[in-house]
């Protein structure tokens, strides 16, 4: 489903991110990204989102390469995938309701099924009765919940969650890796990206370890080592 | 379609609301601007009442011999009338006018009138007072042709050469006044759209983070756009509404005071008069500036 092909990533001159990296990830898998702080877990799911391009090598997303692909493909593209960000990534000035409708209506779904699906997905994150407040007005954890809502709402094919855990106590931290995981048996794809050991420990899914912007492990059933 | 749009509007309206100071700021900027604008507009008026007053009091006389027929003169009257259609308009004041307006400028100076007297006789020659639509170099035309065709045997003297110096000088300050009122408006209008572009990028910039995660979520790019650039057409219409109100009070008010300063002048009524043009440059305007930021900022965030 995702394919990459000896990619690197240069920020600046001098500064590597990712080198040579080539991997695959399969339909209906569950992969987890592992490393140190700055060794490029990040950089890689922005190029899988087509928020990067790479300076080398090309990143596919089933058999389109989305260095090619126009600005209404990776859009398209975009809205299969469902991203919980480090930094929440919410919209400040929208109510948690309406956070999580703009997914949908970014689609063109109707109202009907619109207010059915968010009221849903809100009940079962546990934010049903915050739907008119904003953002800033919920705990960190609640925010982090938000932002799960919306990456789910719209049942993507795709899930990607970049150190969704990391501003979680360790009873949040477990309700959202339990989450993902239903998804995954549900037939998503997850892609997490975490530097949380007792998470990577626990799940016995694929993990690839990048160090430095190199892959140094690709393990079926990985632990945590670095 | 219609959803998306109706969804965009909603965005536009919501974001409008909840967005209050900014948009307050935003109105506020687009409001004196367009005011400024608006001013310009009166203005233009204003000076183009003044130049046609000034350019009115501009003619040619032709005066013609003594003993000349009177039929002659209007048979000249009539050929000059029909000679260009900048010719404005000829008129005729025989002797015994002359006089009379001579004496009725002058009743109250008795060394005058006792000069006149002492002459025995009425001194005033019959002319032809003629003014034109257009530029200096008509005025000379119209008195080359008195000069040196046939009129010429009938004539005794035009007096254009004498009043050339101050027609040259009003055609001066008038093309004058014109000049600085283009550049100046040129100006304004320059640094006004520099301003409210300026306003609406940075009430933009507060939302660039939100524009990211707007592409994150895979929105099209009008689905983005379309909220802040409805948002700037409501700028533009609020701040036309209050412009259009601010304009039409202040003419009301201002038009005794004005007619004062500028006699003949009724602001009030150069406003009633042009209301369409008023209406169109403070909606053009307003409209035109308010969305063309957005789009232009939102385009830059897009891009990056």
């Amino acid at each position: 489903m995702i394919k990459f092909n000896n990619v690197t990533k240069i920020y600046s001159p001098g500064t590597i991110v990712l080198q040579n990296i080539s991997l695959e990830i399969k339909e209906g898998e569950f992969v987890s990204f592992v490393g140190k702080s700055g060794a490029g877990k990040t950089t890689l799911v922005r190029l899988i989102m087509g928020l990067e391009a790479p300076n080398y090598g090309e990143v596919y997303f089933e058999d389109i390469n989305l260095n090619d692909a126009s600005l209404s493909k990776i859009q398209k593209i975009r809205r299969r995938m469902g991203a919980v960000h480090q930094d929440y990534k919410l919209l400040p000035k929208k109510t948690v309701y309406e956070n999580v409708a703009y997914i949908m209506q970014v689609e063109g779904k109707d109202d009907e099924e619109i207010a059915r699906e968010v009221s849903k997905v809100l009940e079962v994150i546990g934010l049903k009765n915050k739907v008119d407040n904003f953002p800033d007005e919920l705990s960190g954890g609640e925010q982090q919940r938000l932002a799960i809502a919306r990456a789910l709402v719209n049942q993507p094919d795709v899930i990607i969650a970049d150190e969704p855990t990391g501003n979680l106590d360790p009873y949040n931290s477990y309700e959202v890796i339990s989450l993902l995981q239903k998804m995954n048996q549900a037939g998503k794809t997850v892609i997490l990206a975490t530097h949380d050991r007792e998470i990577i420990n626990k799940l016995g899914k694929r993990v690839i370890t990048i160090e430095d912007g190199k892959i140094v492990r690709d393990e079926a059933e990985g632990r945590f080592i670095i | 379609m219609f959803t998306n749009f109706k969804r965009v509007f909603t965005f536009a309206m919501n974001d409008f609301g909840r967005n209050k100071g900014i948009s307050i700021a935003a109105i506020f900027v687009l409001t004196i601007t367009i005011m400024l604008m608006t001013s310009l507009f009166f203005f233009q008026g204003m000076a183009g009442y003044l130049t046609s007053q000034i350019q009115d009091k501009i003619d040619v006389t032709a005066y013609f011999k003594d003993g000349t027929q009177e039929k002659d003169i209007l048979s000249v009257k009539d050929q000059i009338i029909k000679m260009s259609p900048s010719i404005k308009n000829v008129e005729y004041v025989s002797k015994d006018q002359a006089l009379a307006i001579f004496n009725e400028k002058h009743k109250d100076n008795p060394i005058l009138a006792k000069a006149l007297q002492e002459v025995g006789e009425n001194p005033f020659l019959p002319s032809l007072n003629i003014t034109t639509n257009g530029d200096l170099a008509q005025y000379a035309s119209v008195a080359n042709i008195l000069q040196t065709s046939d009129f010429s045997k009938l004539v005794d003297k035009v007096d254009f050469s004498q009043k050339k110096d101050t027609i040259e000088k009003v055609y001066s300050i008038t093309s004058s006044i014109d000049t600085f009122g283009i550049l100046l408006g040129i100006i304004l209008i320059i640094v006004a759209i520099l301003v409210v572009f300026n306003t609406i990028k940075l009430a933009i910039e507060n939302s660039k983070e939100e524009i990211g995660t707007m592409r994150t979520v895979g929105a099209s790019d009008w689905f983005i756009r379309g909220p802040f650039v409805i948002q700037g057409i409501i700028y533009g219409v609020v701040s036309f509404l209050i412009c259009i109100s601010i304009s039409a009070i202040s003419a009301y008010f201002l038009s005794s005071r004005v007619s004062a300063v500028l006699p003949g002048f009724d602001i009030f009524n150069y406003f009633l008069t042009n209301w369409l043009i008023f209406v169109l440059i403070q909606l053009c305007f307003g409209i035109g500036v308010g969305a063309i930021s957005a789009f232009l900022v939102v385009k830059k965030h897009l891009e990056l």
